[in-house]
């Protein structure tokens, strides 16, 4: 059986947080890029302002952003691998490493409500772990920053509810979302599942980088993102022809009864770095 | 779309600013967020003296060694809403940086006393490389949320709200 030591793993999360941090995912700068052609007077200045941003961040000097975020961990844990030590441990003392030694800023409170004491780590990172087939670790971590993951939704919708009431409410959290979170936005879309299901669903929704590879969910995608780009709300929530870059749909099945649909809110900073073990 | 750059920022200077302008700003300001202002108003006798300062709504993250800074951009201003009419009162502030758009009552209480410019939202790093200086004044054991003080230098920001109570996000009374 192969094997994995915690160390490795440690490691390599705290190189993740620092790729996530300062480098902007190349598929985010190429959307950029052509939301700048299309715009013009103030949201274009502030679309080259927003690319010259990532520019300086590449230097490794200035994070992207000031909100490096909850540390978001995907994993999925091949069941023919053993991890010698703590896995959980592991990948925690990788959140801690990568954020101290790279000068991340450590937004995590320990209480919700009474205490809210600053933890300094940034830990604990809020981790999703999966079993799959083969003998791999598969690490994909996201900063997600607080103001765009507080304009997020999730709505139970009536089984028969039609495409175009969920367009609606979708449309409806992106307008509520509006100047606050930091738009042009990628938006992931949770459909199915249950109340939990979906909303997993729709950040796991943001780390892709491709459009839907079912039909139907594809058109779907391009149906919404030329939707909201109708709203004028633009980047920076000042009036513009580009709202969001990309929109992603992950659905699942359901019972019944339901029709779950969460929607996650993701800045134009989608920070995300991935690796296979 | 005007752009021009405000060194000068006295409130006789700042009377000149219209909303919408688009412009470079070069002043000493006061970096604090929310658990700054529930402490800050909280103090028997008010611990600094903002009169006439202009306060930026964020929270940096930590300097590299040799740097004068760590990313610095705008936090959302609506949290801070409820904060606003005691602490303009208290502080005699005249600007305030912060992200988006503010309640009626923020606004009402922000106008003729208080230009609210915002800072891009995400833009830390272009932020954090227009600092000249930052140093921790106040709070420390808040970490990201201390209050700072911090020299910055041609930072773009747009007027959301002139001392007239024009504003860009709409009507504010």
């Amino acid at each position: 059986m192969r094997v994995i030591k915690n160390s490795v793993i440690t490691n390599n999360v705290a190189k993740l947080c620092k790729q996530a941090a300062y480098i902007l995912p190349n598929e985010i700068t190429r959307a950029l890029k052509q939301s700048k052609q299309k715009e013009r007077g103030q949201a274009k200045k502030i679309l080259e302002l927003t690319l010259k941003n990532a520019e300086i961040a590449k230097k490794q000097v200035f994070p992207l952003c000031q909100d490096t975020g909850t540390a978001v961990l995907f994993i999925e844990i091949g069941q023919d691998l053993k991890i010698d030590g703590s896995l959980e441990n592991a990948l925690q003392a990788g959140i801690k490493k990568g954020f101290t030694e790279n000068y991340l800023r450590k937004s995590i409170v320990s209480d919700p409500l009474f205490i809210r004491k600053n933890t300094k780590t940034n830990t604990p990172a809020v981790i999703h772990y999966n079993i799959v087939k083969g003998n791999k670790l598969k690490i994909n971590l996201m900063l997600k920053g607080g103001g765009a993951e507080n304009k997020s939704q999730i709505k139970m919708f009536n089984p028969t509810a039609s495409k175009e009431e969920i367009i609606e409410f979708i449309l409806s959290t992106v307008k509520a979302a509006g100047p606050y979170a930091c738009p042009p936005f990628i938006i992931g879309i949770g459909l199915g599942s249950n109340f939990e299901g979906a909303a997993l669903l729709s950040k796991q929704a943001l780390l892709r980088n491709k459009s839907n590879k079912n039909p139907f969910y594809k058109k779907l995608e391009k149906e919404i993102l030329q939707k909201i780009n109708k709203t004028h709300i633009g980047a920076q929530g000042l009036g513009g022809k580009i709202t969001a870059l990309k929109v992603f749909i992950e659905y699942a099945p359901c019972h019944i009864a339901s029709l779950p649909c969460a929607v996650n809110i993701c800045c134009h900073s989608a920070r995300h770095a991935g690796v296979v073990l | 779309m005007k752009s021009y750059e405000i060194i000068d920022t006295s409130l006789k200077e700042l009377s000149k600013l219209k909303a919408g302008d688009f412009i470079t700003l070069t002043a000493t300001v006061y970096v604090l967020r929310d658990m700054a202002h529930k402490k800050l108003l909280k103090e028997k006798i008010f611990p600094l003296n903002l009169k006439d300062k202009i306060v930026y709504y964020a929270g940096p993250t930590p300097t590299r060694k040799g740097y004068k800074s760590g990313s610095l951009g705008p936090t959302t201003s609506v949290r801070m809403d409820k904060f606003c009419k005691e602490f303009i009162k208290k502080t005699s502030i005249i600007g305030i940086i912060g992200k988006g758009p503010r309640s009626k009552e923020a606004n009402t209480c922000m106008l003729g006393k208080v230009v609210y410019f915002v800072a891009l939202g995400g833009l830390g790093a272009l932020g954090g490389s227009c600092v000249k200086n930052s140093t921790i004044i106040l709070y420390p054991e808040l970490g990201p949320e201390a209050v700072y003080q911090v020299q910055i230098e041609n930072l773009p920001v747009i007027v959301a709200q002139d001392l007239k109570g024009n504003n860009i996000y709409g009507e504010c009374l």
